[in-house]
């Protein structure tokens, strides 16, 4: 098979949930997890070096690796597919950025850029009675081309349908939230919600691609698609 | 010293003190306030003193503000030194204004020594009251002694340094001095007082305040150092010194220190001259001045317009002028400036970015609050239209349009104003401008020129030089010339005849000006025309002009002769004609004469009879010559005579006023009085109107203006309005002038001023020297010769196409114009002007192209200018048809069949159409090639057997027809389905409180949460949550676990000592009336001595079996085990889809069956039994429960005893209870015969079951009906939430039925009736077990997702699958004709959950019939699997179950008491007699028997190949003759419905194969499909078996059913020989 060419490209994101604009709230923590299309499949970039390592550990450290392994395999193997990140506060300078500065990075492997995936996030935080209540949802898609890319999200919640109940909402700390995050990221059913706008997180990734220029998919600049040599590190896009 | 000042001294004295005895004591006060206190005090004193003295120590801040906060006492010091010279001065008012200013300068030291002390206490609020603003304002007020004052400082400020120490020494002196007054309390306060008030002494005066300020000073500071000094420390680091340096200073009565460091000098000040020069210097103001063009460009170099070459220059960006000129003149004085600027000399720039218009998206704004009466009507704006085809499509980008209309001037030619003498001169001038307008054209010269050219032409010709042309073509020529020079030769002298008229009217009409000004001796216009004569060489004139008259006098000849010959001609003709007639007259008459003398009449026609012609005469030359002659003396000039040029011109004076008469004098000022001005009137609307000017003397107006005029329409018309104002009067208007509509070439700049002629018709009259209007009048004197003039004149005026910015003519297009108008296209826009079809026509538009004369360069036409550059090169082939969408083409890269060909596009495509197959298709292989063919192949096979039916699988056709029926019914619910899926409800998104209910009623959610509130966040004993469903997207393989929890079984078959051959009979299963009374069975105890005491008799465990996996608990003992064991069991959905979908069809059964170990000892040698154990592990089947995973999947979780299914026959078991040993609780237990297991299932993690669609569907029921319903509903559910109640339901075509609708007598097939006719209740179970072997198929899995459908009796039969519901209403239907009492009974049991049962009602009592297994229960049995009811069903009615329990049990099913039973109908709303979805009668086939026996041996064959193929590595033997026993009996089991026989059989076996150890039992089930068939044969293990010499029997037999419903036996055994 070697011979015939790769028949998947992988796409390697690495970066951070860096930090978040939210004026009027504090103590933030937020979620994050891919959607993507039937074709992906999130993935460890080395399978076979993966399983070698697992093999010979296993081989050498007894029950411990075996636990690992038997719990890597339950995730698959995914990279960081989906987190959870810590409680920030605001800074205490005329920013008021709430930092998070953490980790993405996961590996997908794909015969298809059609749904292509997409980090979905959802910001939480307590409100005046100390529930947790969702601060924000957005997503967007990872970015298509290799190199660095800054990304700000915009966040919004849906807002309740009357009155009343965004009354009571606030008054129980139970605010309306999608059944599900991804809903965020699909087109599908939005019409029917209302939503308000919060903040802004700011996302950072870095973007491998492999294979891709072979499977006839141009994503990058020229010169940085090169199968030769690694591509030169791209400057932070306005 | 005037008293009054002394008193002032003493007053400041004291609040000076009151001032420092304020500070001292409020010392955290700031200065403000004491300052305050100060003014506050000042106007009690003298008013006079006031005003002079308190704007003065204002005034005198500044100077201490430069100081600020050093010690102050220095300032005062300065003060009096300055003025030694004016004290000395008289008591003069300048004297008096000294002292003054003394004064003022020692109060100033006293304070400002207060205040400075009081600033070395508290400095830092100081600075900020120094500055307030009243007193900058004070400041300003004596801004000329401020002036003093600083030249004064500036002086000192070199002295200082030496005056100070002359101070100190003169303190010193003043010290030791002080009067001690008696009776003061202190002496310094009498010091201060007699030092302050009586020293008459200027000088003293000055020093002693000084003195005086200083102790106090002292004493401040003394108080003050002990708490003030770290404020300091604010203080910069020159004032930290020299305050300490200050205390010791003032301590030691020396104060020099303070004028070391303090230098005070006047604020910097330069003039603004100076200050501008200096800026001049440094800065570069660059000029606001246009910068000349030369400058900005290389030495002599023309700048150079690239537009006027025709090159295209983008519009640049719009800045304003001045700023322009500053740039160009900024960059100029800078060195490389020249670069900036490009080579028309303007800065360069890029073309403007800027859209012309904004793109802003429309902000939507949605208030919902905006009353009705305050909303905002959208009303579309409605553009002015003048026609309709004057609109300008909605398309065309641009709608503005400009035409420019420059109104230059007016004149009249006449105008009611004008005297005599301006008729005249009007008429005067029009002939001169018809004198000149000829005089330009020249038309006579022209003329002669060409009849000169002619007669060359002719002579020419008529020379012999050419003898190669024809005679006759240089005769036709000289002929044609001929007549040529003849015709021009008369316009010639037409022409010359008028020019010499006209020169001649003029010079009269001058003459008779003449005359006039004579006659009235004044002059009113500045005509004069001055007849210029040009002299001609009379010789040569002479010669010209004879040899004029030759040539034309020859060629009159000439003509003449011609005439003549031609006339002789006719002439001749005629007289031989006439001649002829004559001849025959003659002869006519004659022969009358002869014949007929009576018919002289005859001769018909006297005109007839032709003249005798006349012979031309001969032209005479002299009479030609006399004719030419004459003519010429006529029209043209004498030979000889001067040529007269008129001149006209203005040279002329008009009379002055004063000379003129008084009617003259009037007719001038009534012109003054008159103004003109017009109105421009656009599609008859006025858009602008010029000044009004002033009629000049000369009757001209100059206008001069230009309107731009900004127009959305084709011009319809243009018109100016010529309005006249006389006087303060009102304006009349005078005429119209309709200016014509421009061509389109015509843009301006290019656009020639015209003169457009106007006339009025309105009669005027005046009473001066006017001549008026329409009115006649007469130059002569005698009133004769009138003439009517009227009002008339010209405006001259240009309109012209406005070129917009980028020089294309904002021209409106075509398509706005009349078809009229089209000949004047010459348009910006392609299509109005060619039509639309003429773009596809390349030649067409190019040829439009290069009329309109685009501009090439302009990128809007790059796209139009590139096609008709490959349409011209004639290099494209021009398609003669037409494509709307002509990139199409581009786009395929690959043909259409090559597309369809690849089977990833295609994979790809039936994954977005959501086709089953492919609908979670995972990671579609990139590549063509890694696409496996068999991908579609079960994609194809169904595509292709859609419509054919295929009997291979389903073995009797009928059934085949109704699968492939379901299968279209099924499929086009779901694509219905599929849809109304992607329509999502907000729930479906968003989890949201619902609106608390305040009521506590109900929910009570509020209330309930309010509680919450007050609750711990994450208290120490949680407590118990229920667990949390997971939504099933997120889902993968392995995630869900179905769970079964086996606690326990009862009664399990035991196994029968295998020595008792014969048994006698017992009955397993009890009679309908034990059934009834749920007595207890008395069992004969007959066998109990058979089993041996201790012997095991059964080893039960339990195997589940799901999708194939198997799992077992341990083995316990015993007919009565508990195992309390948790197995798991994994779960795939089909094709990974984990949707709600795709989880409701799951149809997969949870078969849980119950074995029994049988240790058998397979070693054959006894003498080898001390050494080992070999047992030989058997497992026999005894009997099963079959749950289906979409009942656990909706319920959740299952929980419950339920009855196992063990098959009639059980060889080598029996139920036989052992008397001995559970006699202490048979009579509890044994109420109900068979054996029962208890179970907990549940699904791990647990799911969200689907909701039904809530998709309203519409009904053909009645509204009212449909909301007694919803209201019946909603009343229910409010008392009993969980209760179900069933009012309306869905039939097969989606449509909203009532229930009862459902509800009528349907007969039973006639056999069943006839089987037993004596006996109703068999009749009735017979009839139960006919519906119950409709096979039965959940709603949710044939149509997943959607609520419960309800067919109809026949459709159900037709279909032969159904759920419980179809099941239910088919058997109460039969009851119902059976003359029961039946009712559907909604309600809950195990497993099943919400389901349907029948209730009929016996003579006394009630009866529960399972529909699905013909099963029917007593009201009171125990073990009836229903529990709960919620309503009953009647064919009339609908009954709520509205009592405390729901359990049949406890329940009261007697339906006419309202207070058990909440009924549908009532007395207010009555039955209304609804008619039956059902038909009339249910039409029941026979079944072919010969099928059914054909499809009994195939299902046999079939299922004997299944246990081979389960057996892949034994051999299977079959016991032919066993099997052949079997099925003679099966049918057997069939007529005694599986009860009654096994002892019988069993007898009958053991006869027959007596040395086989047997194990085997008959299956029974439905016919629906073959794979519940394999399944439930695979289920029972029996091929597990793996004894070496194991043989196996399977017999099937299939009962037909009227109506295709078949029962099928499967009797399958092993079969071990004993040895």
């Amino acid at each position: 098979m070697a011979a015939a060419g790769p028949s998947v490209f992988l796409l390697m994101v690495n970066g951070q949930v860096e930090s978040a604009q939210f004026p009027e709230y504090d103590d933030l923590y937020c979620k994050y997890c891919f959607v993507y299309g039937q074709d992906w499949a999130p993935t460890a970039l080395p399978l076979a070096s993966v399983s070698r390592v697992d093999g010979g550990a296993g081989a050498e450290e007894g029950p411990w690796t075996v636990t690992r392994t038997e719990e890597r395999r339950q995730h698959g193997d995914k990279g960081l597919e989906e987190g959870i990140s810590q409680i920030t506060s605001k800074s205490q300078d005329v920013r008021r950025a709430l930092v998070w500065n953490f980790p993405i990075d996961v590996t997908f492997k794909s015969t298809n850029p059609y749904g292509w995936p997409q980090i979905v996030l959802s910001v939480y935080g307590p409100d005046v009675f100390g529930n947790d209540v969702v601060r924000g949802y957005g997503a967007v898609h990872v970015p298509f081309s290799p190199g660095r890319h800054k990304r700000t999200v915009p966040m919004f919640v849906p807002e309740s349908t009357s009155k009343l109940q965004k009354f009571t909402s606030w008054f129980m700390g139970r605010r309306p939230e999608y059944t599900d995050p991804k809903v965020v990221a699909q087109g599908e059913g939005r019409e029917v919600t209302r939503v308000r706008s919060q903040g802004f997180v700011t996302l950072l990734f870095n973007v491998v691609t492999k294979d891709m220029r072979k499977l006839g998919y141009d994503t990058g600049p020229p010169d940085t698609q090169g199968a030769s040599g690694p591509s030169p590190p791209q400057g932070l896009p306005p | 010293m005037n008293p009054k000042e002394e008193k002032v001294k003493i007053i400041t004295e004291e609040f000076i003190e009151n001032d420092e005895d304020a500070g001292v004591g409020r010392q955290k006060k700031t200065p403000k306030v004491a300052r305050q206190k100060r003014k506050k005090r000042l106007p009690t004193t003298g008013p006079e003193e006031m005003v002079s003295e308190n704007p003065h120590f204002n005034q005198q801040e500044p100077v201490q503000e430069d100081s600020d906060t050093r010690p102050l006492s220095m300032t005062s010091r300065r003060g009096p030194r300055s003025l030694p010279p004016i004290p000395s001065a008289s008591r003069t008012g300048f004297a008096e204004f000294s002292m003054r200013e003394r004064m003022r300068e020692k109060l100033q030291a006293a304070r400002s020594k207060a205040e400075s002390t009081l600033l070395q206490e508290i400095p830092t609020p100081r600075p900020r009251r120094l500055q307030s603003p009243s007193e900058k304002e004070l400041e300003t007020e004596f801004g000329t002694e401020a002036d003093e004052e600083v030249q004064r400082t500036q002086k000192e400020d070199d002295s200082q340094s030496y005056s100070r120490v002359k101070f100190c020494d003169s303190v010193r002196k003043i010290k030791p001095k002080p009067p001690v007054p008696p009776g003061f309390p202190s002496a310094e306060e009498a010091y201060n007082f007699f030092t302050f008030n009586f020293d008459p002494e200027p000088e003293e005066s000055e020093e002693k305040p000084k003195a005086k300020n200083r102790d106090g000073t002292n004493q401040e500071e003394e108080e003050g150092e002990e708490e003030e000094p770290p404020v300091q420390e604010h203080k910069m680091d020159e004032e930290e010194l020299l305050s300490a340096k200050d205390d010791e200073d003032f301590l030691l009565g020396l104060d020099h220190a303070a004028e070391d460091f303090v230098v005070v000098r006047p604020a910097d000040y330069e003039s603004v001259h100076v200050r501008l020069q200096m800026e001049k210097e440094l800065l570069f103001v660059p000029s606001r001045l246009t910068v000349p063009t030369y400058k900005k460009l290389p030495e002599n170099v023309q700048p150079r317009f690239l537009e006027d070459e025709g090159l295209y220059a983008g519009a640049r960006p719009e800045v304003p002028r001045a700023c322009q000129n500053i740039m160009e003149n900024r960059l100029l004085t800078q060195e490389p400036g020249r670069k900036w600027f490009g080579d028309d000399g303007k800065i360069l720039a890029l073309p403007n970015p800027t859209k012309g218009f904004p793109s802003r998206p429309p902000v939507l704004t949605q208030e919902q609050d905006i009353k009705a009466e305050l909303e905002t009507l959208y009303k579309k704006a409605v553009k002015y239209v003048h026609r309709s085809q004057h609109m300008i499509g909605s398309g065309d980008p641009s709608g503005n349009f400009q035409l420019d209309i420059d109104i230059s001037g007016l004149i009249f030619t006449h105008h009611p104003c004008f005297s005599r003498e301006h008729v005249l001169a009007a008429k005067l001038a029009q002939l001169y401008d018809q004198h000149l307008a000829r005089q330009q054209r020249n038309k006579a010269k022209f003329l002669t020129d060409k009849l000169q050219a002619l007669r060359n032409a002719v002579q020419t010709e008529l020379n012999p030089a050419k003898p190669h042309k024809s005679l006759d073509t240089t005769q036709k020529a000289i002929n044609e010339y001929k007549s040529e020079i003849r015709q021009t030769r008369k316009l010639r002298d037409a022409e010359q005849e008028k020019d010499r008229t006209l020169l001649k009217t003029i010079i009269k009409v001058w003459k008779e000006m003449k005359s006039l000004r004579e006659f009235q001796r004044f002059t009113n216009t500045p005509l004069k025309l001055v007849l210029r004569k040009e002299k001609v060489d009379q010789k040569t004139d002479e010669e010209a002009y004879e040899a004029e008259i030759q040539a034309e006098i020859s060629e009159l000849l000439e003509e003449l002769m011609e005439e003549y010959e031609r006339k002789m001609e006719g002439y001749r003709a005629a007289y031989q004609q006439w001649k002829a007639w004559k001849k025959a007259q003659r002869a006519k008459k004659k022969k009358k004469k002869q014949e007929h003398p009576d018919e002289e009449m005859e001769e018909p026609y006297p005109g007839e009879e032709p003249v005798k012609p006349v012979p031309p005469e001969p032209t005479d030359r002299a009479l030609v010559e006399q004719q030419v002659r004459e003519r010429a003396a006529r029209s043209r000039r004498r030979p000889g005579e001067p040529t007269l040029v008129p001149e006209l011109s203005l040279a002329g004076s008009v009379t002055p006023n004063e000379q003129c008469p008084r009617a003259e004098v009037l007719r001038r000022e009534d012109v003054k009085r008159r103004s003109i001005y017009l109105k421009v009137i656009f599609n008859d609307k006025e858009v602008s109107r010029t000044d009004s000017r002033p009629l000049g003397a000369d009757f001209r107006v100059h206008f001069g203006q230009i309107f731009n005029l900004q127009i959305f329409n084709w011009p319809e018309s243009l018109m100016l309005q010529v309005y006249e104002t006389i006087g303060h009067s009102g304006t009349t208007l005078l005429a119209e002038v309709f200016l014509p509509i421009p061509e389109t070439t015509i843009v301006t700049g290019r656009a020639p001023i015209e003169e457009v002629e106007f006339s009025s018709n309105q009669h005027v009259t005046l009473d001066h020297e006017g001549v008026g209007s329409g009115v006649p009048f007469s130059f002569e004197a005698d009133g004769s010769n009138q003439l009517i003039l009227m009002t008339s004149g010209k405006v001259s005026n240009g309109v012209a196409w406005a070129i917009g910015e980028n020089g294309i003519p904002l021209i409106p297009p075509l398509s706005q114009q009349n078809i009229g108008f089209r000949s004047a296209l010459k348009r910006a826009d392609a299509i109005s002007s060619i039509g639309t079809s003429g773009l596809t026509d390349l030649k067409k538009l190019a040829k439009w192209a290069a009329e309109s004369k685009l501009d090439p360069n302009d990128p809007n036409n790059a796209p139009l200018m590139q096609l008709i550059s490959v349409a011209t090169s004639g290099e494209s082939y021009v398609p003669d048809f037409f494509r709307l969408e002509q990139l199409q083409q581009e786009f395929n890269f690959v043909s259409d069949e090559e597309l369809n060909r690849s089977k990833r596009f295609r994979l790809l495509c039936l994954r977005s159409q959501e086709v089953p197959e492919f609908r979670n298709y995972k990671q579609i292989p990139a590549y063509d090639r890694e696409i496996m063919e068999k991908v579609f192949q079960d994609y194809e096979k169904r595509l292709r057997d859609r419509n054919v039916i295929e009997t291979k699988d389903h073995i009797d056709t009928h059934r085949a027809i109704v699968a492939k029926y379901l299968q279209q019914v099924r499929e086009s619910v779901i694509n219905r389905f599929l849809i109304a899926k992607h329509h999502f409800l907000l729930s479906d998104l968003i989890v949201e409180e619902e609106v608390p209910n305040i009521s506590s009623e109900g929910s009570g959610i509020l209330g309930l949460s309010l509680f919450k509130l007050a609750e711990q966040k994450r208290p120490l004993r949680p407590r118990r949550k229920g667990r949390k469903k997971v939504t099933a997207q997120n889902l993968s393989d392995g995630d869900i676990k179905v769970l079964v929890n086996i606690i326990r079984a009862y009664d399990i078959p035991v196994r029968k000592p295998t020595a008792s051959k014969f048994q006698q009979p017992s009955r397993s299963s009890r009679t309908f009336s034990e059934k009834r009374a749920a007595s207890p069975t008395a069992h004969s105890p007959t066998h109990s001595a058979d089993y041996p005491l201790g012997q095991v008799l059964v080893r039960p465990f339990v195997e589940v079996s799901f999708q194939r996996t198997i799992c077992h608990t341990t083995t316990a003992e015993g007919p009565n085990p508990s195992w309390n064991e948790e197995l798991e069991l994994p779960f795939r959905a089909p094709n990974g889809d984990y949707s709600t979908t795709s989880l409701q069809s799951v149809r997969d059964d949870v078969f849980i069956n119950i074995f029994d170990e049988v240790l058998n000892d397979v070693l054959e040698d006894d003498h080898e039994r001390g050494r080992g154990i070999h047992t030989h592990i058997e497992r026999h089947w005894l009997g099963s429960v079959k749950i289906p995973f979409s009942t656990i999947y909706f319920q959740a979780k299952i929980d419950g005893t339920f009855k196992i299914d063990i098959p009639p026959v059980l060889l080598g078991y029996s139920k036989e209870r052992n008397l001995m040993i559970e006699r202490s609780f048979d009579s509890v237990r044994s109420l109900s015969e068979g054996s029962y297991i208890t179970l907990f299932i549940t699904i791990e993690p647990q799911l969200v079951p689907g909701e039904s669609v809530r998709e309203k569907f519409d009904s053909q029921e009645d509204e009212k009906l449909l909301q007694a319903t919803e209201k019946f509903q909603t009343e229910c559910a409010l008392k009993f939430p969980h209760r179900q109640c069933l009012t309306t339901v869905t039939d097969i075509s989606g449509k909203t039925v009532f229930v009862t609708r459902y509800l009528k007598p349907l007969n039973p097939p006639r056999e069943l009736l006839d089987a037993c006719p004596s006996s109703p209740q068999a009749t009735a179970e017979l009839v139960a077990r006919y519906v119950s072997l409709i096979p039965f198929l959940p709603d949710t899995v044939s149509f997943a997702g959607i609520c419960d459908m309800w067919s109809t009796s026949d459709q159900f039969l037709d279909l032969l699958a159904g759920d419980e519901e179809e099941h239910a209403v088919l058997l109460c239907n039969y009851f119902l004709s059976l003359g029961k009492k039946a009712w559907l009974m909604m309600g809950s049991a195990i497993p099943e959950g919400p389901t349907a049962y029948v209730l009929t009602r016996e003579q006394s009592h009630y009866l529960i019939w399972n529909p699905c297994t013909g099963h029917f229960y007593g009201q009171f049995d125990t073990f009836c699997p229903l529990k709960s009811v919620g309503c009953l069903i009647g064919p009339d009615n609908i009954w709520f179950n509205i009592q405390r329990y729901d359990s049949p049990l406890r329940i009261n099913f007697d339906v006419t008491k309202p207070k058990l039973w909440k009924s549908f109908f009532s007395r207010s709303l009555p039955y209304p007699g609804l008619s039956s979805v059902q038909p009339e009668e249910l039409i029941y086939q026979r079944t072919d028997k010969a099928a059914a026996a054909e499809l009994q041996d195939r299902i046999e064959k079939i299922l004997k190949e299944k246990i081979m193929d389960w057996r892949p590595r034994h051999l299977t033997r079959w016991n032919r003759y066993c099997t052949s026993a079997l099925r003679h009996f099966l049918p057997v089991l069939e007529r005694s419905q599986g009860e009654d026989i096994e002892d019988d059989h069993r007898a009958e076996l053991l006869k027959q194969l007596g040395d086989y150890r047997f194990s085997g039992f008959p299956l029974h089930m439905p016919y629906s499909e073959l794979k519940p068939l394999t399944e439930a044969v695979y289920s029972t293990g029996v091929h597990n078996i793996d004894v070496p010499n194991v043989e196996f029997a399977l017999a099937v037999y299939i009962h037909p059913y009227p109506k295709n419903v078949l029962s099928v036996w499967i009797y399958v055994a092993s079969l071990i020989r004993n040895r």
